[in-house]
């Protein structure tokens, strides 16, 4: 088996794994906790209730992203991880494209199975909750290439998980303002952005974080 | 064993303001050992980072032939998984056989969680991962930390059968190191 095999075989295990079963349902129970809040707080019109669920459901998303942050980088370097990766002559930039991958398949698809109650919810109709689907599915890698940076970017820090979620959600602002702009009248093609500005993080995040990681050793 | 090689040249290592040491240079063959000494913060870790590779030296250079160990003060096994299950991931990686368990004394703890084990049974694991990875060069970092007098002993037995296979080891730390044929490298007499 490769090292990257071995390496994305241990980062499931991590974040699904039996040992941390918690840790994997908590961001999917809180992002139907959300929906299920809005009826409450904003009154049970559907019509008003359609108008802003697939937006809800947007937010939603961004803030269930954030609660694993602490867990990505920072246990692995505390333990001294990366250090012995980089001995072996593994490079801190594959070990995080690894990471993305796992931390993607630990949010991503149980959000988007979690979109589907969450628009029952809110009483979206089938059209809408489909954007909001396929949105979901081109913004979520951009999220988890986004959370993994910041997270490399604040692992070590004093306080570094509530501000690994402040630095998170502004610059999540593109992928919510094409994601939830798509559901808009003819604003399909912000589906089309959504997916770009997820592909700029993805290519981005390997190259940040490792030379976060690096300079984090110094 | 591969053939190897470490050596430094002309090596400056900084550490915020301040210079720990300047204009150290060293050669270590293949069969030899070194001892680095010092007192508390005078570079030993650093130094034994630099020749890892994973921390810039200041000045200098220095050359690896043959891949590098290293243990230091954090075994780097996963906290919550029982021991056998987080030194078979880096004997994965490392594609070793074995990982020598018994030898180390770590047989009956294969089920326990590492974050279980005591700082000494951490040290023995950390050099059960080290001999499963088969590096030629084995930098130590204190490794008769936590250790009682058999483990000690066994780690010292360990070096020396690393050394007789044509290996190469150096090893920072406080405590007489009792193999014949170690150099000694005292690194007060390169503080700046």
């Amino acid at each position: 088996m490769t090292a990257l095999a071995i390496l994305l075989r241990r980062d499931l295990a991590l974040l699904l794994g039996a040992g941390r079963r918690g840790a994997t349902i908590l961001p999917v129970l809180f992002f139907v906790a959300v929906a299920m809040l809005m009826p409450f707080a904003i009154g049970p019109d559907p019509k008003l209730l359609a108008r802003v669920g697939g937006g809800t459901i947007w937010v939603a998303a961004l803030l269930a992203a954030i609660l694993p942050l602490d867990r990505l980088i920072e246990p692995d370097l505390e333990h001294g991880m990366f250090d012995q990766w980089a001995l072996r002559g593994i490079a801190e930039e594959a070990v995080i494209a690894v990471r993305i991958l796992a931390h993607w398949l630990g949010f991503g698809p149980p959000l988007i199975l979690a979109a589907v109650p969450a628009a029952a919810l809110l009483g979206l109709d089938g059209p809408t909750l489909r954007t909001v689907e396929l949105g979901l599915l081109a913004g979520t890698p951009g999220l988890a290439a986004l959370g993994v940076t910041v997270a490399a970017l604040t692992a070590g820090l004093r306080g570094g998980t509530a501000l690994a979620g402040l630095l998170v959600i502004p610059l999540a602002v593109p992928l919510l303002i094409f994601g939830a702009g798509s559901l808009a009248p003819g604003g399909e093609t912000g589906l089309a952005y959504c997916a770009a500005a997820s592909l700029v993080l993805l290519a981005l995040a390997p190259f940040a974080s490792g030379a976060a990681i690096k300079a984090a050793r110094g | 064993m591969q053939a190897c090689r470490l050596s430094a040249a002309d090596l400056a290592c900084r550490r915020g303001d301040r210079v720990l040491f300047a204009r150290l240079s060293l050669a270590v063959e293949s069969g030899t050992a070194l001892h680095v000494t010092g007192a508390n913060g005078c570079g030993k870790s650093s130094l034994l980072r630099i020749l890892a590779g994973l921390l810039p030296a200041y000045a200098g250079t220095v050359v690896r032939e043959g891949n590098a160990g290293l243990i230091d003060e954090r075994p780097a096994l996963d906290p919550h998984l029982p021991l056998a299950r987080a030194l078979a991931f880096w004997s994965a990686l490392d594609h070793a056989a074995t990982v020598p368990l018994e030898r180390l004394g770590l047989a009956a703890l294969g089920d326990v969680p590492v974050r279980y084990l005591s700082t000494g049974q951490a040290k023995r694991a950390a050099f059960a991962r080290l001999i499963a990875q088969n590096a030629p060069i084995w930098l130590l970092d204190e490794p008769f930390n936590g250790l009682d007098d058999a483990g000690a002993g066994l780690a010292l037995e360990l070096t020396g059968e690393h050394l007789a296979g044509g290996g190469i080891a150096v090893i920072a730390s406080h405590q007489p190191f009792a193999l014949p044929g170690t150099a000694r490298l005292a690194l007060a007499d390169y503080a700046t």
